[in-house]
């Protein structure tokens, strides 16, 4: 069995965003820039599966300018064995890169294909479905858990009411929730390894996919500001505030 | 122009934030009409024509719509697609899993989980978990668009009377089954609706002391919310997690309890009208986006707490 994991460079979790002074965007000069997190469970997870046996072969793959290259770099650090640079400058949507990926499909014709849930800096929640979508595959979305079957998987997906299982046949998609998995960190001697895996880069215009916005970002602004609040002293003060100056109770 | 959105029900009643989402999609057009798509949902197909805002529901009966399978859903509302400008629905498990699928078959460019309705085809909508609000402008002829449903009053429930219109299912998709839901049920309010939210963080430092939080939920009458620290610890089950990628929440007071208070949970919460925090760490974030901070032991505070509610008469419910 073959997975490819499509993995996205975005600013680290940890970094508190700022927005652009002329409402272009967010600030990221000089920002520490990480694998988005859900994508290290997506990758963790095919590493696993390769370690069970079940998998040969997994191929990273990410979408970006020239610096992307570093998430590809990470997952092949912790297992996977060669990856794919997309090169292609600015803001790419779900749907432009989900036609991009279904290119790749198309010529590494993989058995899975995992990826994070959700990107944390454009918190759109859409590829995984998107290329389910154009490659009528069975899509299993939000994954906290993964059974791997002899032609299916067996998939509990966290949704609002709690959990759901359901089995879809492969080839399929999952995306993964960040309960899925504890991502591992690469160690030294696999990171040095990991920059002699072959790294294939294509350019985005050769694969023929459309890349143009078909959303105009306007503007960027800061959200509303909280007014500062108070400190109380002690719990008496909090109930009577509550009940009193908020009235919420 | 005409919107079509996509009921979220569970074959009996429409999920309240159907509700919400009816209120943001009569704000795009007022040509709005509502798919239901179910297995003996005759109720919800009522319940979607006395809504008010609501010209017209096309409901498709069908056992393999029983389990909101998005690969099934597909197929029907792909069919009915040509006749609207724009098709909606909530932004919530629901709806983040179902709309990308359409949006790709009919090469759209998703707008997901907007909060204002600036026009027809521009919208507002949060990026960075919060932390920076996009005004976004589709370009695209149609238009698929989730709705984030707490930033929305929910549309009146009665007083209307449009058609129900039937219509035929979908191909079905053979490559996903539905196995089972485990469902967690509970007398308290939905966390994404309730009036007041109670939530505890890794301060809890175990299940069993969650016990002091629900002793004050329900007192009350307040839904209890977790940050992802706590679901992860095992502390409390996933469908409480509030934030990032979790449940947004907007309640009236919002109380949190042993949470620091990073991005992704503020992400779920800062919207919320009054917020108090109680921490130990004076430092702790929480703090800035609250409007009462108590900085004590929770273990201390949370049976005061519950002490002092007690001896209000006038609690509301």
């Amino acid at each position: 069995m073959k997975i490819l994991v499509a993995v996205k460079r975005v600013i680290d979790y940890n970094v508190q965003v700022r927005v652009k002074e002329d409402g272009t965007g967010v600030v990221t000069d000089n920002v520490k820039m990480s694998t988005n997190p859900p994508d290290d469970n997506a990758v963790e997870e095919a590493v696993k599966i390769k370690e069970s046996g079940k998998a040969k072969e997994i191929v990273a793959i990410t979408i970006g300018e020239e610096k992307a290259q570093e998430t590809v770099r990470k997952a092949l650090a912790v297992g996977a064995d060669r990856g794919i640079h997309v090169k292609v400058d600015g803001v790419v949507e779900p749907l432009a890169v989900s036609k991009i990926l279904q290119k790749i499909v198309d010529k590494e014709k993989p058995d899975l294909v995992f990826m994070g849930k959700q990107a944390i800096d454009d918190d759109c929640n859409q590829t995984g479905q998107m290329l389910a979508a154009l490659l009528s595959w069975p899509q299993a979305t939000f994954a906290s858990k993964i059974n791997v079957k002899d032609s299916s998987l067996e998939v509990t997906r966290e949704v609002d009411e709690g959990l759901e299982t359901i089995e879809v046949n492969i080839p399929a998609i999952v995306t993964c929730d960040l309960r899925l998995n504890e991502p591992r960190y690469a160690s030294l001697p696999n990171i040095m390894k990991a920059k002699k895996k072959p790294l294939e880069q294509i350019n985005a215009s050769d694969l023929g996919v459309d890349t143009k916005a078909r959303i105009e970002q306007i503007k960027v602004e800061e959200p509303p500001k909280r007014k500062a609040g108070i400190k109380v002293a002690n719990v008496t003060e909090l109930v009577q505030k509550l009940k009193n100056e908020a009235k919420v109770i | 122009m005409s919107v079509l959105l996509i009921a979220e029900h569970n074959n009996k009643e429409l999920r309240p934030f159907t509700y919400n989402a009816v209120s943001a999609a009569s704000k795009i057009d007022e040509d709005l009409h509502i798919l239901v798509l179910g297995n003996k949902s005759e109720e919800v197909a009522k319940s979607a024509s006395e809504i008010p805002n609501v010209k017209k529901v096309i409901h498709i009966d069908n056992e393999i719509y029983e389990n909101f399978i998005a690969e099934n859903y597909t197929s029907a509302i792909i069919k009915h697609a040509d006749a609207y400008s724009h098709i909606v629905c909530s932004a919530n498990t629901f709806g983040k899993n179902l709309m990308p699928r359409i949006a790709a078959l009919l090469d759209t460019s998703q707008v997901s989980d907007i909060i204002k309705v600036i026009s027809a085809d521009t919208f507002l909508r949060p990026i960075y978990a919060g932390n920076a609000f996009a005004t976004v402008k589709s370009n695209d002829k149609k238009k698929c668009i989730t709705i984030r449903p707490t930033s929305f009053e929910p549309a009146p429930a009665s007083g209307g009377s449009a058609e129900i219109v039937k219509s035929e299912a979908g191909e079905a998709f053979k490559n996903s089954k539905f196995v089972k839901r485990e469902e967690i049920k509970s007398d308290r309010p939905e966390l994404g609706t309730a009036r007041i939210v109670i939530s505890g963080g890794r301060g809890m430092q175990n299940s069993e002391n969650f016990k002091l939080i629900s002793a004050i939920a329900d007192k009350l009458n307040a839904a209890i919310g977790a940050s992802r620290a706590a679901v992860d610890a095992g502390y409390i089950t996933n469908d409480h997690q509030v934030g990032q990628t979790g449940k947004v929440v907007v309640p009236d007071l919002y109380i949190a309890v042993g949470i620091s208070g990073a991005i992704q949970h503020l992400a779920g919460m800062k919207e919320s009208k009054i917020i108090v925090a109680i921490n130990k760490d004076g430092e702790a974030p929480i703090f800035s986006v609250a409007d009462y901070g108590l900085e004590a032991d929770l273990f201390e505070a949370l049976p005061q707490f519950l002490e002092e509610l007690n001896k209000l008469n006038t609690i509301q419910k």
